[in-house]
């Protein structure tokens, strides 16, 4: 099986490290050697957080290379496009259609990015981009927007849906469990964005 | 078992499984979550010290009392442990001594980026290099075994990629290891002149002897590939070079002090063009040149910042770095630093400094973010306890300028770990200068650890707190104010005032992390659209809730993220920014005419 290279970004607090726990913790329970790689830092203090998760038979980097990431799965639009580079041409990018703009734009001269399909679609055709923050406060608990994601990704990957689930299992308490597993299968319902827009050249 | 585990997690793993029984740290990024994935294990006694230096010689105590000790810390950390490092050299152990440093690579979250392999060839001690998470756990426990069977303290190295990093890790049992006796043995634990000279010849003949067995010891390996390349590498840079060459013929170190001499001959014989791939300095390149080795290393190879595959290959197949593609071009990002907390108590006294304009020496924690914009209230930042005597001496020797418009400002982690020892120095040499604590008793900058001033363990138990008002008086310091750091006038007055007292002050802001106790300190705030007029004054206390609305620059609050800490509507001159819940007292509490 050739190796799989998944991107995880978002914003501090947003939930990007829980949701690559899992994916690691699954590819393991599908008997897959799995690596990841991420910067703790300030996370926690809304710096933007990036997590790589890579797997196949034998992982040796922990690090996707440029072009190299199969998935972007963006919690935020900024981040998605900060990652672009990473992105396989017409790789799968998974964006929540969600902005929190950074302190900087408050006292600097660069703006948040306006219209993002189209930057995406430079790279790739194949695009989720949906508000998924709704999406989760709609289920009940915005803090459910990392599964959400994680029943996206579940879609692409050849990877029973039974493991998924079991893993989702071991990471969240008891009490919210249903409410995670309704998650996991909002995001599987969801599908691509444009699908078939070819890019412009 | 099979499990996935980041390199902490399994250097705790290993420790656990090694026998081990007493670990000592002082937090610092990426070395931090090793410590407290070790609390989790109820075999082991694991302890935050107030500094790097306190840990190395309490778990050095725990080592000559016959157990298995680790102590944990960052790069920079070992700096610090210095000076019981180089001596515990000649002491060697009773029980297994493990230092481990995460040394970063990039300095995702540090002020340098020393490379700490040098420390091992000038302590003359054995240094291991896991690449990952398996290795970190292995070598852990095999580290254990080189120091009792060598009579050394070993060194463990990692970096941020190794110790943040994820890999599945196959774990074993806990083995039992009982105390060793204690013998009192004055010629090798006295360390004197007398002592020293004996023990001298002993760590280098000990040295001559890890030589021979970093070559058997089966952490440094060859694996035959393509002869035409020959890649010497070590740590992550190995995953690297394995990743975008995978048929060459590798050396792999895991041990990289001493080197394995012998191996190194017959490899570097038994390949056309060899290489040295290793992150930051030519710490291995140097010692293969000096065998009278030809080899190909930092000419090629950056000794600046992180490697990654991309560099590694751009290296190795002599290619120009990729471009990205197209976007960084075309599109400027915003970046996304991270900013203090909303709501953070730091804000306000820095605040006032800004607007006391004041130089501020300042130091390391959340509150360096006081540097950034909007606040740019901080002057300086060196090493962790620097603030102090900084501040002292730029005060000294320029009082005109300086002694009523300095101040030096310090965390209460901080001021623990080194800070102490500044004031006393101020207080001795008659100095006049105020230095501000910023005392939310938690360590938070590196995720929240308990520390003397909290009164709570690692295991999150009770323990006597450390009273920093008594201690700065016991110093000498007679003028120690508290102040409340959301009362914004309060505490621009107090600073103006002890900056003006003729004798050295401590001014303690006293309010607990708002994040770590997920403080709501009132009802969230709002801003009336109508009496606000864009003058942006309030976007300068920097509060992240605070953001530009749907009417140009006037702001709006964040409901999600505002905790009500009432600093943005003390710094309106309007009264346009109100708690949306009138009744609570904070404008009475601030004491604002409102
Ligand atoms: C010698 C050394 N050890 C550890 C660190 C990591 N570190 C940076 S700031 C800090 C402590 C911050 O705590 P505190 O002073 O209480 O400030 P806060 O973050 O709570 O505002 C630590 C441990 C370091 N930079 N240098
Ligand atoms: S973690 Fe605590 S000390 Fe650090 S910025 Fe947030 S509120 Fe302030
Ligand atoms: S009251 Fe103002 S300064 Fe305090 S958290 Fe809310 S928005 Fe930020």
């Amino acid at each position: 099986m050739a190796i799989t290279n998944v991107i995880f970004t978002g914003v501090g607090g947003q939930g990007v490290l829980l949701a690559s726990d899992v994916l690691a913790e699954i590819a393991l329970r599908h008997g897959l050697d799995v690596k990841k790689s991420e910067v703790h830092g300030m996370s926690q203090r809304g710096g933007s957080v990036i997590s790589q998760v890579r797997f196949g038979e034998k992982i040796y980097a922990p690090l996707v290379s440029l072009n190299q990431a199969d998935f972007i799965v963006a919690f935020e639009k900024l981040e998605a496009v900060r990652y672009l580079d990473y992105l396989k041409p017409n790789g799968v990018m998974i964006a929540n259609d969600y902005e929190i703009i950074p302190a900087t734009v408050e006292f600097g001269d660069v703006e948040y990015p306006k219209e993002i399909l189209p930057v995406f679609m430079k790279k790739t055709n194949r695009i989720i981009l949906e508000n998924i923050t709704k999406l989760a406060e709609g289920l009940g608990n915005p803090k459910v927007l990392n599964v959400i994601m994680l029943g996206i990704l579940s879609n692409y990957l050849e990877i029973p849906e039974p493991v998924w689930r079991g893993a989702i299992k071991t990471r969240v308490p008891d009490k919210f469990l249903e409410l995670n597993l309704k998650a996991f299968q909002a995001g599987r319902e969801i599908r691509e964005t444009a699908p078939g827009i070819v890019p412009q050249p | 078992m099979k499990v996935v585990l980041s390199g902490n997690e399994a250097v705790a793993r290993g420790f656990y499984e090694a026998g081990g029984r007493f670990a000592s740290a002082y937090p610092g990024t990426p070395s931090t979550e090793v410590l407290e994935a070790i609390a989790k294990f109820d075999e082991i006694i694991a302890q935050w010290a107030p500094n790097e230096k306190v840990a190395v010689e309490v778990a050095a105590g725990a080592s000559l009392g016959g157990a298995r000790a680790l102590a944990v810390m960052k790069h920079v950390g070992l700096n610090v442990a210095a000076d019981p490092l180089f001596s515990l050299s000649y002491m060697g152990v009773n029980g297994g001594f493990v230092i481990m440093t995460a040394d970063d690579p990039g300095m995702h979250s540090s002020q340098n980026e020393q490379d700490n392999r040098w420390y091992a060839k000038a302590a003359k001690l054995p240094l291991l290099e896991p690449s990952d998470s398996q290795e970190a756990r292995d070598f852990t426990i095999q580290a254990f075994e080189i120091s009792e069977s060598f009579d050394t303290p070993v060194l463990l190295r990692t970096t941020t990629r190794v110790s943040h990093s994820k890999s599945v890790v196959l774990t074993g049992e806990r083995i039992d290891v009982p105390l060793k006796p204690y013998r009192k043995e004055l010629t090798k634990n006295v360390l004197l002149p007398s002592t020293g000279r004996l023990r001298h010849p002993v760590v280098e003949n000990r040295l001559k002897k890890l030589r021979a067995f970093s070559t058997v010891s089966g952490l440094n390996w060859v694996d035959w590939g393509d002869r035409k390349i020959g890649i010497i590498t070590n740590g992550i840079a190995y995953q690297y070079a394995r990743e975008v060459m995978p048929g060459a013929s590798y050396l792999k170190l895991g041990m990289t002090y001493p080197l394995p001499e012998k191996l190194i001959k017959e490899f570097a014989e038994g390949v056309e063009t060899l290489y040295v791939i290793e992150e930051l300095d030519p710490f291995i390149e140097e010692q293969v040149r000096m065998l009278g080795i030809k080899v190909t290393g930092k000419e090629k190879v950056p000794g600046i910042g992180e490697l990654n595959p991309d560099i590694v290959s751009a290296a190795l197949l002599d290619r120009m770095l990729a471009e990205d593609d197209f976007q960084k071009s075309e599109l400027k990002l915003p970046e996304r630093s991270p900013v203090l907390c909303a709501g953070c108590s730091h804000r306000g006294v820095f605040w006032a400094l800004k607007k006391l304009r004041v130089t501020v020496m300042g130091d390391i924690g959340c509150y360096t973010l006081g540097a950034l914009p909007p606040l740019n209230a901080m002057d300086s930042c060196l090493n962790m306890g620097a603030s102090v005597g900084m501040a002292e001496g730029m005060v000294k020797v320029n009082p005109e300028k300086f002694q009523k418009k300095l101040v030096g400002i310090i965390g209460d982690s901080t001021f623990i770990h080194s800070g102490i020892t500044s004031l006393i120095d101020m207080v001795y040499n008659r100095g006049i200068t105020t230095v501000i604590i910023l005392d939310n008793r938690i360590t938070a900058m590196t995720g929240h650890q308990e520390n003397p001033a909290s009164g709570i363990t690692l295991q999150h138990e009770q323990t006597k707190p450390l009273d920093l008002t008594k201690l700065s008086e016991a110093i000498g310091i007679r003028r120690v104010r508290k102040i409340d750091p959301y009362n914004l006038k309060e505490t621009t007055a107090v600073i103006r005032e002890e900056m003006q007292s003729p004798e050295p002050s401590v001014i303690i802001a006293d309010a607990p992390c708002v994040l770590y106790e997920k403080l709501k300190l009132g009802p969230v705030y709002y801003v009336d659209q109508e009496k606000c007029v864009a003058c942006d004054l309030c976007y300068k206390i920097g509060c992240p809730a605070l953001v530009p609305g749907p009417n140009g620059r006037k702001p709006v609050i964040d409901p999600l993220s505002c905790i009500g800490c009432d600093q943005c509507a003390q710094v309106c001159n309007l009264d346009a920014i109100l708690p949306e819940d009138l009744t609570f007292d904070n404008l009475a509490r601030r004491g604002r005419s409102g």
